[in-house]
């Protein structure tokens, strides 16, 4: 937009979704030379016209911009003009700030750049808007429903207006509304376009607050709760990662830690990526074979014709050896974790809690981790989870963890317990009464004969659990959710359906066997096992519902509890 | 400073044929709109609901700029800190230099709603005081200039407009009826963004009694506003509002969530006590009770510890340099770093143990634990000892742990205790499965051959004979045991 050189000073939290949609060699197509990270002081020199911010509406990111422009060389020649680019949308409350601080007159143009759902897989979109869950459940701010509602009906523009709506929970209730009154006001948005989704099914996160405290026992979920997947990126420890070659500069090993990708484009990460860890090894090692197998054919090759054969499927076979090896490595490092006792413990009460055994007492495990200062959101994590499990803890028992914690965590984290109990996620019992029981049975939620090899529900992702969330889609599909109303009223929220009229011509004449498509929307953010369990469903052969699936964020159990955390240090400026 | 204000004010001017669309505007509609909120502002004028503020932000006319440099001069007079130069002299030079666009930006006092000083009351007095009505009389605007700035949208246009990232002049909002109709449209819409808007416009334009009544019944911009000034920091009025709400217990949390911010430790100290008397729930109340309590002995005991540490007396603090104060760390932290370095000392000092496990009622429990943990990383065996042994009222000695043996044997194997030590804890441990497991692991061979021995298990302890040494006194044990 800007025609002279540009300079772009990224908040870092961006660089990872906009990585995502733009490469840097695009970006320097359109003249921007230099490309910074926002911290506070001067701004590097860079001699360019025009530096562009390029940030998240955040007031703590507003108080370093405004040290950067304040200590800009007004005396240098050129001068340099601010822009300020507002991802995903535009804030009154921080341009007030600005303008408090007395730099918002320095910024030639504030824009915002719409970035409401970004594509993260073929079958994956998020808003990665971290604070989401938080905003909509703590602060009752319901702006990123706002922002998911308006993500929806770009998604209507481009793929068609989507018949069936299906939510439960109140913020599903909310984003239904806003897209039914954004309908009715844009009128022009009814399009001609052949629907791609048959059916949209909204969930509110906290209609199942368990799943993301579970331990995801897949693949990639386990890699995510393990070393984090930010933005398809995971950074691993560089030991296992060592260059075989011991002759060039082998000196040491490397430091920086390896940073790799991950999504289905790479042939193997798409088969293994879903699977139970479990089942994960055995896939390695028959690759493996077929890949030493592969590369045997050399000594095979006889004729010319062959060798010219083998030579152009060589770069596909470096590759797969290359894909290989890293899988094998991040597995060894997983295998280091999985297996060693204090996982097992974890895991072990873990499982009880979800199959409904001793939750309404102090655990001891949990005691223990507490006495021995394990990670506190380790220790908030089974807390929230056994009080998930039991509908609130009794107050004595809640009584107890807390005083545990404050005495061992220090006092302030009463704030954090509070947010906790305000979301829902740890409470005292009301009433008495206990309905996971019945929630668990009727929703089949743990099942004792779990296949982690060759799985046949959904629960192989949590090695017997099987998550709430998907369960309710999985039930919506096949037989309807007539089937569990008792169950869906002991559920937090509402739960509903609403239909779009499409013009007659646009309406699908289904084959026979023809799959449907679902798109299945978390509000509040959804865990890696539970896109496997959905995509598990899709592959089911006589599933007959193919899902796409989007949410306001990927989250953990570790990276959830964290947003609801009262941020204990101040500002560092 | 005063450029970059020159900036800002030639951005809002210029700004303002970016925002506006023209042509969109019907003449006869903005005719009538006109004289309806001639209409209004009647109303306005009537309605003593309305404050005094409201009568100077009104925008739209050059002369704005004089109301505009009024409220920079009150802020600049209130507070020196700002360091903005006095601005009606620059405020009536901009004007001048830019005659004509002056103002039609109007959400440019839209941003300036928040005073940053706690002194708001005063700055709304001296603005009333000053009788600005004169300063600021209603002058028509030239019609062309009118027209662009007069769009004159309904509550539910605007707030779509805001919803599409344009500016918007609220300030034609005037009676609280109006203000509360764009209020609920923007709830409506929920677009945070927008209602936040709204609600720092409202927050400048109303009193406080009346935006906290209204708000009591819109729950939804309610939950904004609070979150808006949390962000914002402003204390004050949000203990105001939630005290107006008799969220007492939110009022409690929100003030006992600033010491967080105060750095002096003797300041937060005092906070917290002053913290104590808020109403928290009874549980609640204690912790707080307790986080006072324990940041004043941390305070004694920081004093003292490091007087003794910098005169170099103590040999235990010249041994184990400290690593760090003990100032706001977490109580079993405390009590570990008492039991470390103030072990033996009687339950009158305030740094000893004792004292601190009567004050803070620490369970029997968790006092071991930590006691076990500090005296093992001074491999103060004896103490260790004394600490697992009881006196039944006959004199006899018992040894006892709340904690189990086994995690005993856990933490002194950590801290590297000898096998000798290691393994009377190892006999202590009552699971006989448990007991084999942890002997093996840390080669107990006493223990082992004694277990096997009373299992009467030959054939195990046949097969332990490889573990222990050739010809010591371990395989002695074991052949005479087998012999028999």
């Amino acid at each position: 937009r800007c025609p002279f050189p540009q300079a772009i000073v990224w908040d870092e939290y961006l660089t990872g979704p906009f990585g995502l949609i733009a490469q840097y060699s695009l970006l320097k197509e359109h003249e921007v030379e230099k490309m910074f990270t926002l911290k506070p002081g001067r701004l590097p020199p860079a001699d360019v016209k025009n530096i562009i911010f390029f940030v998240r509406p955040k007031l703590e990111l507003m108080d370093i911009i405004t040290d950067n422009v304040l200590r800009e060389d007004r005396g240098r020649s050129p001068q340099r003009d601010f822009h300020i680019l507002f991802v995903p949308r535009r804030s009154l409350l921080c341009e007030q700030w600005l303008k408090e601080q007395g730099v918002l007159g320095s910024f030639i143009h504030r824009e915002q750049y719409s970035l409401d759902l970004i594509p993260f897989d073929g079958d994956l979109l998020s808003m990665e808007s971290e604070s989401a869950f938080k905003e909509c459940y703590l602060e009752s701010d319901q702006t990123s429903l706002y922002h998911a509602a308006k993500g929806l009906m770009t998604l209507q523009a481009l793929y068609g207006t989507i018949p069936q709506i299906f939510g439960k929970g109140d913020c599903a209730r909310h984003v239904a509304n806003m897209m039914i009154r954004m309908k009715r006001e844009f009128p022009g948005s009814q399009n001609s376009i052949f629907p791609v989704f048959d059916t949209l099914l909204l969930l509110d996160r906290n209609v199942d607050l368990l799943t993301p405290l579970a331990t995801q026992l897949t693949y990639e979920g386990l890699i995510d709760e393990i070393y984090g997947i930010q933005n398809t990126y995971v950074k691993l420890p560089p030991e296992k990662f060592a260059p075989k070659k011991q002759g060039e500069g082998g000196k040491d090993l490397p430091t920086e830690p390896k940073k790799l990708q991950l999504n289905s484009a790479e042939e193997l990460y798409a088969e293994i990526r879903d699977k139970n860890f479990n089942a994960v090894g055995s896939v390695l090692s028959k690759k493996a074979k077929i890949i030493s197998a592969a590369f045997e054919e050399r000594h095979h090759a006889k004729t010319v014709g062959e060798i010219k054969q083998f030579v152009s499927q060589l770069p596909h076979m470096q590759a797969a050896r290359s894909s290989l090896a890293n899988h094998t490595s991040i597995a060894e490092l997983i295998k280091d974790i999985t297996t060693s006792e204090d996982f097992f413990d974890n895991l072990t009460v873990e499982q009880e809690f979800m199959s409904g055994i001793d939750t309404d007492k102090v655990n001891n495990y949990i005691e223990d981790c507490i006495a021995q200062k394990h990670p506190l959101i380790k220790i908030l994590r089974l807390v929230c989870l056994q009080s998930v499990c039991n509908s609130g803890l009794k107050q004595k028992v809640l009584d107890h963890y807390k005083r545990e914690i404050l005495q061992t965590y220090g006092y302030e984290h009463i704030l954090t317990l509070n947010n906790l109990e305000k979301a829902g996620l740890l409470k005292p019992q009301t009433g008495g009464r206990n309905n996971y029981p019945t929630i668990r049975k009727t929703l089949r939620l743990w099942m004792d004969d779990v296949n982690e090899q060759n799985p046949n529900d959904i629960s192989y992702v949590y090695s017997g659990y099987a998550p709430l969330s998907v369960r309710l889609a999985q039930l919506l599909a096949r037989p309807g959710w007539r089937s569990i109303e008792e169950v869906l009223k002991m559920l937090p929220g509402p739960h509903f359906e609403e239909r779009q009229q499409l013009p007659t011509g646009l309406q699908k004449k289904r084959q026979h066997g023809e799959n449907r498509v679902t798109l299945v929307f978390f509000l509040g953010g959804v865990t890696y096992a539970e896109i496997a369990a959905l995509r598990f469903l899709s592959q089911m052969e006589d599933g007959g519902t193919e899902y796409v699936i989007a949410t306001t964020k990927l989250i953990n159990g570790t990276t959830w509890i964290k947003s609801l955390m009262e941020k204990l240090e101040p500002a560092p400026f | 400073m005063s450029r970059v204000r020159a900036d800002e004010e030639e951005y809002w001017h210029s700004s303002k044929f970016r925002a506006f669309t023209f042509d969109d505007e019907d003449d006869e509609l903005s005719q009538l709109k006109e004289s309806k909120r001639a209409v209004n502002s009647l109303w306005d004028i009537v309605d003593d609901d309305d404050d005094d503020l409201e009568r100077v932000s009104w925008s739209g006319e050059p002369v704005g700029s004089i109301s505009w440099s009024i409220k920079e001069t009150a802020s600049g007079s209130t507070s020196s800190l700002d360091g903005r130069d006095s601005s009606v002299q620059k405020g009536s030079s901009s004007y001048a230099a830019l005659p004509k666009q002056a103002s039609s930006y109007s959400l440019s006092s839209l941003f300036k709603g928040r005073n940053k000083l706690p002194s708001f009351q005063s700055l709304s007095d001296a603005l009333s005081d000053s009788g600005v009505k004169n300063y600021a009389p209603e002058l028509r605007r030239p019609r062309a200039e009118y027209k662009d700035y007069s769009s004159d949208w309904s509550p539910k246009d605007t707030v779509r407009r805001m919803q599409r990232g344009k500016v918007c002049s609220l300030e034609r909002f005037r009676s609280l009826q109006d203000k509360l109709v764009l209020l609920d449209e923007a709830v409506a819409g929920h677009d945070g963004n927008v209602i936040t808007a709204v609600l720092i416009f409202l927050k400048r334009t109303l009193r406080r009694e009346i935006l906290f009544r209204e708000l009591e019944v819109r729950q939804v911009a309610l939950c904004h506003l609070i979150h808006f000034l949390r962000e914002t920091g402003e204390q004050k009025f949000l203990l105001d509002l939630l005290r107006f709400l008799d969220r007492t217990e939110e009022v409690a949390l929100s003030q006992y969530r600033e010491h967080l911010n105060i750095q002096d430790v003797e300041k937060r100290r005092e906070f917290l006590k002053g913290c104590i008397g808020l109403p928290f729930s009874a549980e609640d109340t204690s912790h707080i009770q307790d986080h006072y309590t324990l940041l004043e002995r941390q305070i004694i005991i920081e004093a003292n510890d490091r007087h003794l540490e910098m005169a170099g007396q103590s040999e235990l603090f010249r041994k184990y340099p400290r690593k760090a104060s003990i100032l706001n760390m977490p109580l079993v932290t405390t009590l570990f770093y008492s039991c470390f370095y103030h072990y033996t000392e009687a339950e009158g000092m305030f740094s000893s143990p004792a004292n601190l496990k009567k004050t803070f009622k620490i369970p029997d429990k968790q006092y071991v634990l930590t006691a076990l943990a500090a005296r093992a990383k001074l491999r103060a065996w004896g103490d260790v000892d004394a600490l697992l042994t009881t006196k039944n009222w006959l004199g006899y000695t018992k040894k006892k742990a709340p904690i189990g043996f086994h995690r005993v044997v856990e933490i002194l194997q950590r801290n590297s205790a000898p096998v000798q030590v290691l393994q009377e804890y190892v006999r202590l441990v009552e699971d006989v499965e448990t007991r084999l497991n942890l002997a093996t692991k840390y080669k107990c061979h006493d223990v082992v051959i004694e277990t096997y021995r009373d299992l009467k298990d030959r054939i195990q302890l046949t097969a332990y004979k490889c573990k222990v040494e050739r010809g010591s006194a371990d395989e002695e044990k074991i052949n005479s045991i087998l012999n028999n």
